[in-house]
């Protein structure tokens, strides 16, 4: 018997989680995109799963296999150290895309929506199927090194954006895909491979600037960021649809998603009785994505802007100056209207008692 | 009359000693290489337009601060246009063509002979359409 587990301030799915970053040959991951070894890039729209409990963050994502040979990479920043990075569930993913499909209608029975150098430290190694998984503790530098002497080159921008990373968690999941080995397991091109990543952490957030990453500003980004918290959350920025993000959903998890999420594999974290489906779609240009998605799910209502990208931690806030200017000008007009108020007491005849009395 | 007229010689050779060290050492000074120093930062350089004189030695310091490789070409548009579908993987055998390991600094000396200017660009794939272009502006004299 499945123990109930209480949900945390935040659950979410998000479907665009993993950051793609550099590579060699010809591949795909999961939300962000590919770099090929002439610089092009290709982008995916791709579905992620993170969800959120008793401070324990889920992300699942899939990485898809473009074919070709020898190996691609990505990079996907994490807001802390996964203690397990494991196959994901079979259909979690693909049931998230059902649920909030505008064409779906399970009363119709509709059929379900297709699917480190020397100084970056390696905390854990792992291999799923075709993908060999690196989680990465380290700075830019530590993490470039990391990836040319993997034989990864990562695009021209990515030393500004790992910086914007690491100086809030310097942990990233890299991820290759052995194109031989996923020929020989007999994947076809498009065939995905789910990881589930099990992170601790009191602040998740979704990295969404990692998906502009080798992209022209003017290039399209697209990918599905779900999210299941107790109750609606409170996200920043707020996904206005001018500013490449959307929110396409809203509203309390129904009973028959949570108990599909729950029988898949490794997902009986999620509760089975209540929570808030949450679905954002990035939808813009390289150039609008210079942020990441901070969730507040705890009914606070304050999601941090430094999770958001927005503020760097350890800035300092300049503090606001003693104008003894303003102070006197300020007195100055409360005195004229202590004068005023006591000037007009004077001159109205009072009502208490009659005039001669 | 003896002694002012030797004291003028010696005056006088002196002056001539002095003036003569002076064009001699300017000569000199006009054949010692200009320093020039680029930093490469978040795949741009800066600063993106150096001056330089024709005919005097110029030694290029390239700092490349970034945790990824990146190159330094100088020429025209032609050596450029070769470049940009080049396959060499590492710069190092020719002066106004040098590969800058991330993280590392990378010295090159030149002399342009005529005046104009020409480009200095990382033909590293997608680094040229991210901004890594600058200009050497070439002037006469020296």
């Amino acid at each position: 018997m499945r123990q109930r587990r209480h949900f945390g301030r935040f659950g979410l799915g998000l479907s665009t989680a993993v950051l793609g970053l550099f590579l060699a040959v010809t591949p795909t991951l999961a939300c962000g995109g590919l770099i090929g070894p002439n610089g092009a890039v290709n982008l995916l729209r791709t579905t992620t799963l993170a969800g959120y409990h008793d401070g324990i963050e889920h992300y699942v994502t899939s990485f898809e296999f473009a074919g070709g040979g020898g190996a691609f990479g990505s990079i996907t920043p994490l807001p802390g150290i996964p203690t397990s990075v494991v196959k994901g569930g079979d259909w979690t993913l693909q049931r998230l895309i059902r649920e909030t499909s505008p064409q779906f209608d399970a009363r119709l029975g509709a059929v379900a929506a297709p699917a480190a150098s020397a100084g970056a430290v390696e905390l854990m190694k792992v291999k799923i199927d075709a993908l060999d998984i690196t989680v990465l503790k380290g700075g830019a530098a530590d993490i470039g090194a990391w990836a040319k002497d993997h034989g990864f080159r990562l695009p021209p921008d990515s030393p500004e954006v790992l910086d914007f990373y690491a100086e809030r968690s310097p942990i990233f999941l890299a991820a290759a895909f052995d194109a031989d080995a996923a020929a020989n397991r007999g994947q076809q091109v498009g065939d995905g491979t789910p990881v589930h990543i099990t992170i601790p952490t009191d602040n998740p957030w979704v990295p969404l600037r990692i998906l502009a990453l080798g992209k022209a500003g003017t290039d399209q980004v697209q990918a599905d960021v779900y999210l299941l918290t107790d109750e609606a959350p409170a996200l920043l920025p707020a996904p206005t649809g001018r500013n490449g993000i959307r929110l396409d959903h809203s509203a309390p998890a129904s009973e028959s998603l949570l108990a599909d999420l729950n029988a898949d594999r490794g997902m009986d974290w999620v509760p089975t009785t209540s929570a808030w489906l949450t679905k954002v779609a990035v939808d813009g240009t390289a150039g609008q994505l210079g942020y990441d998605l901070a969730i507040d799910a705890s009914g606070a209502g304050r999601p941090s802007p430094i999770d958001a990208g927005f503020t760097m931690p350890g800035a300092i806030v300049p503090p606001a100056q003693f104008d003894l200017s303003r102070l006197l000008l300020a007195l100055a007009f409360v005195a004229t209207g202590l004068v005023g108020i006591a000037m007009i007491s004077r001159a109205r005849p009072s009502t208490g008692r009659p005039i001669g009395w | 009359m003896t002694g002012k007229r030797t004291a003028a010689g010696l005056g006088l050779g002196l002056g001539l000693a002095v003036l003569t060290g002076l064009g001699a050492n300017a000569v000199a000074r006009s054949q010692d290489p200009l320093v020039i120093s680029i930093t490469i930062h978040y795949s741009h350089f800066e600063p993106t337009t150096v001056r330089v004189p024709t005919g005097r030695p110029v030694t290029f310091v390239i700092t490349n601060t970034d945790p990824i490789d990146h190159e330094w070409i100088v020429g025209n548009a032609a050596s450029h246009e070769r470049h940009r579908t080049g396959s060499e993987p590492v710069h190092d055998a020719r002066p106004t063509e040098i590969s800058i390991p991330a993280g590392t600094e990378r010295r090159t000396t030149l002399t342009f002979p005529a005046a104009g200017s020409e480009l200095f660009i990382c033909h590293l794939p997608g680094h040229e359409a991210y901004g890594m272009v600058g200009t050497v502006a070439i002037t006469p004299g020296g």
